[in-house]
């Protein structure tokens, strides 16, 4: 059995820390225990510490260096910089600063359109898969949540070719007399496109948005929405995503008790009001679930990027992730990209925080409220799921 | 029996179905049609996929709508064979099998550990595995370079493979389910004078098939689409994955034309094997993509 101990560190990495010097007789059982806890946990403290914990350290300290990815960052020639990539980034006017804010539009209104689109979608979907007598439910389930499990590589490729100037997205419109954009070419932005509808011209843009600039971009460049480009890219993603979100929306309904429901039906509530004020209370914990992985994550924005527009056209599509990525990788600007990173981590952490905040405070008490008369109502079972699904 | 535990849910696909609303059958009909619409709108994008991938370039250009190819013809196939395309299958596959058999052997050993032996530093370990899966995955994109090139390890299969041998979310999943394991066995083996590696791995593993699963399963699906930590962990064209190689394939211009039928094929024969895969284990699959997910 003592050779069982030594077995899992013969196969860890080679670095891993020599083992079985503290076999000793002395342990008993628990030391034993305890050596063998550490051994056992030897390999995954060795990958994620040199793959995931050094790296932060050693990157933020390149964030605040000028080192330009020659030799190793910690050799003589490199100078500390203190915060200046970071003040070249938020507040020091120049491209890095337009570039990265204009990265900051761009994923902003990226967010603002994938989060509630796919949630909405999934939650729709779950829903109507939710029916009770529905037949196929499987083949559906299926079918919406495989491209989920595909390559990000693979999809935006089909993507590409769908949304393509003579593709399939195109060929539909046309059919409908819509003559369809270049989509991946084009680097108007939809809101400059409604107000151009409107009667706005786009080419002169009103002096008191064109003439102000709000760190080194026009509040009209703000105000442009997501470019062409960035929907198709939109489109891809929330169609992409929406299969995971509506398995845990699903998983949620089912643990709805069906007397809940059949309380609020006995009441009298119609399908709207069951759903406003007994379904979607209780699906709470999931919303929230959803909406948080779906920010973290749309804030990471990389792959399909890379693959599909690599920023353009006219870095309409370039997103902070992928600015890091180029900034060091392309520009040999490795105290930028570094700095990049870490405002983007700040940013996800900052907002996940915020919804947190958010999310828990508003109407907390009149749904607690509405999730407590719906367990009388159902008068067993309903109290307890309702806060194992919590 | 559920391989992990973050709320008592039933799996989706064995949920009772409980007395069915008496609903006309107009709400039906709107159910369905939402249903068949929107499976529309998710299997048409493969089907198109398959059917440009068998059309010559003029042809998919010409009629990009049309689910039969005319002429039909391999030529997008035969011009894959010949490029690099089974060198980067083999490095995917390669990659993809090291690291599901890493992962599922440290994780597993880890969220024995963290489940089961008593140590020192146990519960501070937990929280720090915690605190590594709330890390966004892109943030490490510059950093994992940074290491990988002070190591020495860039541009080698090394450097592709290890990072990956590990991860939280896995340690996670197995040690939800050992905790879901009743003790007793353990204690009956410990008795009869086996030590904690022994009883790891001839009494506990053995009864962990499901969480095993799940994670072999997401391990190779995960390892077998990432791309991020390829672009850069590596810059020799021969240590190409598919996910970098097709994405070079796209944005780098191989020849004149856009090249959709090539193109198309190279995406769907990367997607064959995790489809596979999908297919045949699809229940694991569902369970351990929410399961995932919940964690973070």
């Amino acid at each position: 059995m003592t050779a069982g101990v030594g077995a899992p560190a013969v196969a860890a990495p080679p670095s891993a820390p020599s083992q079985g010097r503290g076999r000793g007789p002395g342990g008993g059982i628990r030391g034993r225990e305890g050596l063998a806890g550490w051994l056992f946990v030897a390999p995954v403290l060795l990958v994620l510490g040199l793959f995931l914990v050094v790296p932060i350290a050693m990157a933020l300290w390149v964030s605040l260096s000028d080192w330009q990815g020659q030799g190793s960052p910690f050799g003589n020639g490199v100078g500390f910089v203190g915060g200046g990539n970071y003040s070249e980034l938020l507040t020091t006017p120049g491209l890095a600063q337009t570039d990265f804010m204009t990265s900051l539009r761009n994923n902003a209104y990226y967010v603002l359109f994938v989060v509630p689109l796919q949630t909405v979608l999934a939650l729709g979907l779950a829903l109507v898969l939710n029916g009770k007598r529905l037949k196929g439910k499987g083949f559906f389930r299926t079918a919406y949540y495989f491209p989920s499990v595909t390559s990000s590589v693979a999809v935006s490729v089909v993507f590409l070719f769908v949304f393509s100037s003579s593709g399939v997205v195109n060929s539909l419109l046309a059919k409908i007399g819509v003559d369809g954009p270049s989509w991946f070419a084009d680097p108007r932005g939809v809101v400059h496109l409604v107000l151009g509808g409107l009667g706005v011209d786009t080419d002169a843009p009103p002096a008191a948005l064109a003439g102000r600039s709000v760190g080194g971009l026009t509040l009209w460049d703000w105000l442009a929405g997501p470019s062409v480009a960035m929907c198709a890219i939109i489109a891809l993603v929330v169609w992409t995503t929406a299969g995971t979100f509506m398995l845990m929306f699903l998983a949620a309904l089912q643990d709805i008790p069906v007397e809940v429901e059949e309380a609020a039906e006995i009441d009298g509530a119609g399908r709207w009001q069951r759903f406003r004020y007994v379904t979607l209370p209780m699906l709470r914990p999931t919303l929230f679930l959803v909406l948080t992985l779906g920010l973290i994550g749309t804030w990471q924005v990389f792959d399909q990027i890379y693959v599909m527009s690599q920023g353009a056209p006219g870095k309409t599509t370039l997103t902070p992730a992928y600015l890091s990525y180029q900034s060091s990788f392309n520009n040999n600007e490795w105290g930028q990209g570094s700095a990049i990173a870490f405002i983007l981590f700040a940013i996800i952490v900052a907002l996940t925080l915020v919804q947190r905040f958010v999310l828990r405070d508003k109407d907390d008490g009149r749904e607690r409220a509405a999730v407590r008369r719906a367990a009388k109502a159902a008068r067993s079972g309903a109290g307890p799921t309702a806060e194992v699904s919590r | 029996m559920t391989t992990t535990t973050t709320g008592a849910r039933p799996a989706p696909v064995s949920a009772p179905a409980g007395p069915g609303r008496r609903r006309g059958g107009l709400g039906r009909v709107a159910g369905y049609t939402v249903l068949v619409v929107f499976a529309l709108v998710y299997i048409y994008p493969f089907l198109i996929q398959l059917a440009t991938s068998f059309k010559t370039e003029a042809d998919s250009t010409a009629h990009p709508l049309a689910l039969w190819p005319d002429p039909v013809t391999s030529a997008a196939f035969g011009r894959l064979a010949e490029a690099d395309y089974p060198r980067w299958f083999l490095n995917s596959f390669v990659v993809a099998l090291v690291v599901t058999a890493g992962r599922v052997f440290f994780d597993s050993l880890a969220g024995y550990a963290l489940a089961r032996l008593r140590f020192r530093g146990r519960g501070a370990l937990f929280a720090a595995v915690i605190a590594v899966m709330a890390v966004p995955g892109v943030v490490l994109l510059i950093p994992k370079f940074l290491v990988l090139n002070q190591f020495g390890m860039y541009d080698s299969y090394s450097g592709m493979i290890v990072p990956l041998l590990a991860d939280a979310a896995g340690v996670f999943i197995m040690k939800q389910f050992f905790e879901s394991v009743p003790v007793s066995v353990e204690e009956a083996a410990r008795i009869d004078g086996a030590g904690p590696f022994r009883i790891f791995w001839s009494v506990v593993l053995p009864m962990a098939r499901p969480a095993l699963i799940t994670l072999t399963i997401l391990s190779f699906q995960g390892s077998w689409n990432e791309l991020p930590h390829f672009i850069v962990s590596r810059q020799s064209p021969e240590l190409n994955t598919l996910t970098t190689g097709v994405a070079s394939l796209v944005s780098g211009q191989l020849g004149s034309g856009n090249q959709y039928p090539l193109k198309l094929a190279a995406a769907l024969l990367m997607t064959v094997p995790v489809a596979l895969v999908f297919f045949a284990f699809q229940r694991h699959f569902v369970r351990g993509g929410t399961e995932g997910a919940v964690k973070g």
